[in-house]
């Protein structure tokens, strides 16, 4: 096989991982237009006008912060409030990038813009086990929910209310149970089931005193587990 | 309006600096297999703490109600081999009913 045909049929194997990953990512997407609409229509509703919401979507591309900026604001805090829960809740990307790290491509600049596309959805669908991580998988389920969340932002924030409260439609519920789907996926070894235990506890623990986002990212401690030699 | 302003591009760049850490600074080496092993145990963990504080918190407050009913559900589902859709949207169906009804 000549050189050129090797490196072609390696183009189209990243092509179809990336597209299998974009199939992978559709039904969220489907609920991004949802909860980005809802969205929109929040952020109007709180006197942000039309173009404060859709730059939001689009610089900051995180539901869970967008909506947490949303709710402190709106309930008149400050920006400090505002800012440090919405880090709180993203702190999670750190460990999660540092995970798929390995699996990126280029110099720092390109990993830098590589990890924008990191997603708790898009990232737990690439997942591997034993630590690997499938890139062109990660970044191809990114694509339609990204194009889902920014669009359907634009909806509601033009004025499109036509999904009402996502919560009425069961949408807030989809996340925690695709999470425990994937979970039964990772319990290859009893460890995986140890440091799951360890973080459910941790998780737990803190719920009542550390802002929303924190326990997660403590609650990654349990991985520390993998330090130990043996178990 | 500028406090909007001020804090949408603040957290803006705060999002963009946290995804790029791990990718910039972990870069593409080779990692000790003990790294390697603790970070096999990322996934598990943060899974679980998601599924955890979605689930049973808001804000600071435990929760046990129609959230806890569908992942329940979802639960059985994949414990009865369904595939992954199914289970999320039975899990997503069983809260909306509730919520309909209750």
């Amino acid at each position: 096989m000549s050189r050129s045909t090797e490196r072609r049929g390696e183009l189209n194997d990243d092509m179809s991982r990336y597209l299998a990953g974009a199939r992978a990512g559709l039904p969220f997407a489907l609920a991004a237009v949802v909860l980005g609409i809802y969205f929109g229509v929040l952020a109007r509703s709180l006197g942000w006008g039309a173009l404060a919401p859709i730059v939001f979507s689009i610089a900051a591309f995180s539901g869970s912060a967008q909506f947490a900026v949303a709710a402190v604001l709106g309930a008149g805090g400050g920006v400090f409030a505002a800012f440090f829960a919405a880090v709180f809740l993203n702190a999670r990307f750190g460990p999660m990038g540092a995970a798929i790290a390995p699996y990126l491509k280029g110099g720092p600049l390109r990993r830098a813009l590589e990890g924008q596309t990191v997603v708790d959805t898009s990232w737990a669908l690439a997942s591997r086990g034993e630590g690997r991580f499938d890139r062109e998988f990660m970044m191809g389920a990114t694509i339609p929910q990204a194009a889902a969340w920014i669009g359907g932002t634009i909806i509601g924030a033009l004025g499109g209310d036509l999904v009402g409260d996502p919560e009425k439609l069961g949408l807030d519920v989809i996340f925690p149970a695709f999470f425990l789907a994937l979970l039964a996926g990772e319990f290859r070894n009893r460890r995986a089931v140890s440091a799951a235990l360890i973080s459910a506890i941790l998780a737990l623990a803190l719920v009542p005193f550390a802002p929303p986002g924190v326990p997660v990212i403590a609650a990654c401690a349990a991985a520390l587990l993998g330090l130990r030699r043996t178990i | 309006m500028t406090t909007l302003w001020v804090t949408i591009v603040a957290v803006a760049i705060a999002s963009a600096a946290i995804k790029a850490a791990g990718p910039v600074l972990v870069g593409g080496r080779d990692l000790p297999p003990r790294i390697v092993s603790v970070i096999a145990l990322l996934a598990p963990a943060l899974l679980t703490a998601l599924v955890i504080t979605e689930t049973f918190s808001e804000d600071r407050h435990y929760v046990l109600d129609e959230k806890a009913v569908g992942v329940a559900v979802a639960g059985v589902a994949l414990a009865l081999r369904a595939p992954v859709l199914l289970a999320v949207a039975l899990a997503a169906l069983t809260a909306a009913l509730i919520r309909a009804f209750a």
